[in-house]
């Protein structure tokens, strides 16, 4: 991930001197956007360009839920199954969910298009139910609007 | 967004339109000329003491009055000081702020500007949570435009002070929406709160005095210097002066965001401003800030007014202004089980009682759902949730407890119904089944 240096080094500057550690999250999300995950090879260069600690940049891929060591498919569906969207059908998305592409959360379909995966309230409780692909919020679902983003997707 | 009659407004005071958040429209708006006159004609002390007479209260949660913190800060102390704007809404059932990120973020920009002069900070940084799409790229573009404008930076409106703002986003974690948990992940490392004291106003960012206020908090703070403590105290109520975001979601007619004067009656907000329940079916509860915040029945609800001092008295809290409505039939121990899932899901784990406490509570739970519940369950719940308060170093393990204990107190015979009958005493479900379907306003899709 060298190509990325010249921007973490744009990132760098608009921290204040001596906030190198804060960098981790951030490069660790762009990192993320390119390769789809966080390799090995990863966190040897990025402790090595920050010069913080191997154990810090393990401690964040560990401890937040966003961080990924292996890659998800094309496609990575959130769904949230907090109280609003409970409320609001969200039991039944995530059945659909599972049903429509045949995994579990947790799962990647066998060709890696899809990933399944149930996540905590998103802000998203007055268009509840939400489900996230990739980035993007796709608010107030329904069995029909489901249906057809998942037909969307496939193509 | 919505335009109904819940009171005065402070916030909402602009039809939101595609182009309403753009620098160009919120200058129209008469934006910016607070900064303006704030750098060139006050002094630090004066912004503050402003904020402090107007006694606004901070609306995170946890109703602090946010003067009292600013004026933990000691100006000619010669060490940096920091700001730090909580934008990790993360508490199930709020919303609010990402109103204020999408549709006024240069409200944001302005505000914590006038808080950063105040407060004497150069560098000063949102903390955005990391799932957000919409509300980071509406503010990220904001900070771009106001660089562009000579805003932000190095001389600001071309003053002699200087700031710079960094938007910075989480990665999913709920603890971090805590103000100590929050630095210590701006400090790059894993979410973990921190014991005070040291108050975070004197050994905060890199030990450094830092203030982190709510979104919506620093939101009120240009409007607040530009009309005076005064007019914000003719607001509201004495105790709780000013307004707050209301995000309403669950079993209700018209959920969305709504801006409440404090003091306004609960009942009639949500039985005529918000449409009633769903479907028209009856009023069964109303968690009314956060999940963190004790379920109040609909009985309940009934004489009180949606400001602080109200919701304490009756054994609640406004917290968050994250109001749940739940309709007559659900189901409290799966709305319970969805709760201690989320709790014991988020817990960072430092502390014991939070990281143990949370996962029992989450079992006991599960498994008086799967029929396999003993009626001593009811007592292990009360015991681990009073066990936990106050003995950990933030405050999500007593939240957890509130809430549980907030349930318990008041729908136990469901629970006694489950374990000795193996099944809901209501159909076990937590959607509202045959209720008219509606699309609120705001669909971000595409």
């Amino acid at each position: 991930m060298k190509q990325l240096h010249a921007e973490f080094d744009v990132l760098r500057r608009r921290f204040p001197p001596g906030f190198e550690p804060s960098l981790v999250l951030p490069c660790l999300r762009r990192i993320q956007e390119e390769r789809g995950y966080v390799a090995d090879a990863d966190i040897d260069e990025l402790v090595a360009y920050l010069g913080v600690p191997r154990i810090q940049v393990e401690e964040v891929l560990s401890y937040y839920t966003q961080f990924r060591r292996q890659p998800v498919g094309r496609w990575h569906l959130q769904a949230c199954r907090n109280v609003a969207c409970s409320m609001r059908g969200a039991e039944g998305v995530i059945e659909q969910i599972g049903e429509r592409l045949g995994i579990a959360p947790g799962e990647t379909t066998p060709d890696r298009r899809f990933t399944f995966s149930t996540v905590e309230c998103l802000g998203s409780c007055g268009t509840a139910p939400v489900v996230m692909v990739n980035e993007t919020y796709h608010e107030n679902m329904t069995p029909e609007r489901l249906e057809a983003l998942i037909e969307r997707l496939e193509r | 967004m919505n335009s109904v009659a819940t009171g005065r407004k402070l916030l909402m005071t602009f039809p939101v339109t595609a182009l309403s958040h753009t620098l160009e429209e919120y200058c129209a708006r008469g934006g910016y000329a607070t900064l303006e006159k704030v750098v060139r004609e006050m002094r630090p002390e004066q912004v503050t003491k402003e904020v402090a007479a107007s006694g606004i209260l901070g609306h995170g949660g946890a109703a602090f009055p946010a003067g009292r913190k600013w004026g933990v800060i000691k100006l000619n102390d010669e060490q940096p000081h920091y700001l730090c704007a909580n934008a990790d809404e993360g508490e199930p059932g709020t919303f609010k702020d990402r109103w204020i990120l999408e549709n006024a973020p240069h409200l944001l920009i302005e505000s914590m500007l006038i808080a950063a002069f105040a407060l004497q900070v150069r560098h000063a940084f949102v903390y955005i949570r990391g799932e957000f799409d919409l509300p980071y790229r509406r503010l990220a573009g904001a900070v771009e435009e106001a660089y562009a404008a000579g805003l932000l930076g190095s001389g600001v409106a071309s003053s002699a002070f200087s700031c710079d703002i960094v938007v910075y986003r989480g990665a999913g974690s709920y603890v971090c929406g805590e103000a100590s948990g929050l630095l210590t992940s701006l400090e790059g490392r894993k979410g973990y709160p921190r014991n005070r004291p040291p108050r975070l106003t004197v050994r905060g960012l890199y030990q450094r005095p830092t203030v982190v206020n709510n979104v919506e908090t620093l939101a009120n703070i240009t409007g607040i210097v530009r009309d005076g403590a005064e007019a914000f105290r003719k607001v509201g109520t004495a105790k709780s002066p000013g307004t707050q975001l209301i995000s309403i979601s669950g079993h209700v007619a018209r959920p969305g965001v709504y801006e409440v004067e404090y003091g306004y009656p609960f009942a009639k907000f949500i039985h005529e401003d918000c449409g009633g329940v769903l479907g028209g079916k009856k009023l069964k509860c109303v968690i009314p800030g956060g999940i963190s915040t004790k379920v109040l029945t609909a009985a309940e609800i009934e004489p009180l007014t949606l400001d602080h001092a109200s919701l304490v008295a009756a054994g609640s809290g406004l917290g968050s202004g994250g109001m749940v409505v739940v309709a007559e039939g659900t189901c409290m121990v799966r709305l319970l089980q969805v709760l201690v899932r989320f709790y014991h899901h988020e817990s960072c784990g430092q502390c014991t009682p939070c990281r143990e406490g949370m996962g029992w509570l989450h079992k006991i739970v599960d498994r008086i759902v799967a029929g396999e519940g003993e009626l001593d369950d009811i007592e292990r719940l009360i015991a681990i949730s009073e066990a936990n308060d106050g003995t950990t170093i933030c405050g999500m393990g007593d939240a957890a407890g509130y809430a549980t204990i907030g349930i318990l107190a008041k729908y136990r015979d469901e629970f006694e119904h489950w374990i000795v009958h193996g099944r809901s005493k209501h159909d076990g479900r937590l959607e509202a089944i045959g209720a008219e379907w509606t699309v609120s306003e705001v669909a971000l899709d595409g």
